[in-house]
């Protein structure tokens, strides 16, 4: 029974998703070919993702910071992301000039704009969500980069220096303005853009 | 005579009907029906994206290094050279084979039609036939060899074991309508030496063993599997290791060095690879057929996947399903090519050797030449890899220029 609704999910439900996902994305291949590539991550078929089957993927699980990317797809408390959930996140990758097709006023902000693409940034270090980056979260996300190659005392200050640089309002953490003012002149753009070929 | 006649109009039948398909599904169709990379994937590396921002100041962190981890993990997400290679390959254009439809390719009524004549043919006529072949080829194989095993050792024993393994492999090639079109067969594997070549299904075996005497290397079985291997060692020696044996790395070298050392025996046929890929790429050579000492002989096989997908995916078809499918496609179709011989040379050791054998089987074969493992098909990726990252990010954070 599980098998005929997955199956129902995929081929029957394809021009509604596709309907949606254009919201998304714009380019109708692209949405194909995303739907091919979450449908081969599915192993278990169910139509969502877990965190075990983007673990699969070797490139992701030897990148240090491949755990906190993977959580990035997660919303709070949850264990599966579906197509939707998927894009909306891979979304924030589109380079800036494929908004030049996309005009739409009422639309908002869309996802890929430097300032969303910061956020992604600033959410890979804020795991607890409270819009700060405390020196233990920095720390951790450091540690997770460096590996046992740089002693606790020596990352400590590195920490603290980046704080300190950074900081504005004397409250020893990094808000996301005083990260985004931090940044300023890093071309976002361009490293957090990815081109699709179709 | 007659099994090639029928091989061959079913073919240029199938060629026709094909492409007369393939029109109707896409107007576009280039050279080759393959799909191409989803993201254009820059190779830059940790140094230079890193380094870039360093300017003057020697060792740094910056809150902006995590983009680049970002990216090169988001773009793997997207689209990573390892996964791909463990299902089959994407065709542009559909095939008229139900399984290999995967982009959800809009399917027209005519389309359906043609579609659905083809299943009829596929199991209606092909498959009876091939499964009778098969059949008599097996038993051929097993009655054949038995026989020759009475013969006492001579040059006549050997001649007419490889009249009947070559003529049982025939058989079993009409079996499933293989075309097999052989490069280059001045460099045919030779006595004493070691053929190795890259692996997308059992069916290998029956494309190279067409041409010519194999000795096989492989794990005892049993059932019917048993009874094949137990026949074929009375005609002619091959390489059978027990389940325990086969974790004694020493054992298993020696053995095969034995065989090799007698040139009276018939090259060993191993493939490195270790684990079935989908012939778009070739993965790690394990070192331990090249620690064997004898010359290699390399063989690129590849498949046209239009006319069935050869690759065997163990994960998710049985042997049994993955027979039946390989018998229900149009026709097995592919190009094996001879490369030269090759020897160790002074100072490289067994890996670079396997990888440049590897480099060559690629470079003939068209396919893309990858040094990540086969066995990642199964296993989780070695921490190794992930600690030799954070190495190289360490030294550009502490600023140390002589990192290797």
């Amino acid at each position: 029974r599980w098998r005929l609704f997955s199956d129902l999910l995929y081929k029957h439900n394809f021009s509604e998703i596709i309907q949606r996902a254009s919201k998304i994305f714009v380019s109708h291949s692209q949405i194909t070919r995303l739907y091919s590539r979450f449908h081969s991550l599915d192993k278990g078929e169910n139509g969502a993702l877990s965190r075990e089957d983007f673990q699969r993927i070797p490139e992701l699980a030897i990148n240090p910071l491949g755990d906190r990317i993977i959580n990035a797809f997660f919303p709070e408390g949850e264990d599966q992301v579906n197509f939707r959930g998927f894009m909306r996140t891979l979304a924030h990758f589109r380079p800036v000039e494929d908004n030049e097709k996309n005009k739409d006023p009422s639309a908002g902000e869309p996802l890929n704009s430097r300032n969303n693409k910061l956020l992604f940034a600033f959410r890979l270090y804020d795991l607890d969500r409270d819009d700060k980056i405390s020196r233990d979260e920095l720390l951790q996300v450091l540690r997770m980069m460096v590996g046992v190659n740089i002693s606790d005392e020596q990352l400590g200050s590195i920490a603290d220096r980046t704080i300190q640089e950074a900081d504005t309002n004397g409250d020893m953490c990094i808000s996301f303005s005083e990260f985004i003012k931090v940044l300023e002149k890093v071309d976002v753009e361009q490293k957090m853009s990815i081109r699709f070929l179709h | 005579g007659f099994l090639h006649f029928h091989g061959v109009v079913l073919l240029e039948i199938l060629q026709g009907v094909t492409l007369g398909g393939d029109k109707e599904a896409s107007e576009t169709s280039n050279e080759t029906n393959t799909v191409q990379g989803l993201i254009q994937r820059d190779d830059s590396s940790l140094e230079k994206e890193i380094g870039e921002r360093r300017g003057n100041r020697r060792g740094d962190f910056a809150l902006s290094d995590v983009f680049y981890f970002s990216k090169k993990g988001i773009e793997s997400i997207v689209e990573d050279e390892v996964t791909q290679r463990f299902s089959s390959e994407e065709l542009v254009s559909w095939n008229l084979l139900t399984r290999t439809n995967n982009n959800f390719h809009y399917i027209s009524l005519r389309l359906t039609i043609l579609w659905g004549v083809g299943v009829i043919v596929r199991y209606g006529i092909l498959l009876p036939l091939r499964v009778s072949l098969a059949a008599i080829g097996l038993s051929w194989l097993v009655i054949g060899t038995t026989v020759v095993g009475f013969i006492p050792n001579c040059w006549l024993k050997d001649w007419l074991s490889e009249l009947v393994h070559v003529m049982c492999y025939r058989i079993c090639a009409r079996g499933l309508s293989a075309t097999i079109h052989y490069h280059n067969r001045e460099n045919k594997p030779k006595k004493g030496g070691i053929c190795v070549a890259n692996h997308t299904s059992p069916i290998d075996v029956v494309i190279l063993a067409n041409d010519g005497g194999y000795a096989m290397v492989g794990q005892v079985h049993g059932g019917l599997m048993g009874v094949v291997q137990r026949a074929m060692v009375r005609a002619c020696p091959h390489i059978w290791f027990e389940r325990a044996e086969m974790k004694d790395r020493h054992l298993v070298t020696q053995r095969l060095r034995d065989h090799v050392n007698d040139k009276k025996k018939l090259p060993i046929l191993i493939f490195p690879e270790g684990t079935c890929i989908n012939n778009t790429s070739v993965m790690m050579f394990k070192k331990g057929s090249f620690e064997i000492g004898g010359t290699i002989y390399p063989v690129a096989i590849k498949y046209d996947p239009q006319f069935g997908d050869a690759f065997w995916n163990s994960a998710k078809y049985n042997m049994v399903s993955y027979l039946l499918r390989m018998m229900t496609s149009w026709a097995i179709v592919c190009n094996v090519w001879y490369l030269p011989p090759m020897t160790q040379k002074e100072g490289e050791d067994a890996v670079q050797f396997a990888n440049r054998v590897k480099s060559a089987i690629a470079q003939q074969g068209g396919l893309v030449d990858l040094s990540w493992d086969g066995g990642l098909k199964r296993a989780k990726v070695k921490d190794t890899f992930k600690q030799e990252q954070q190495k190289k990010y360490s030294c550009m954070v502490v600023g140390d220029d002589s990192s290797e």
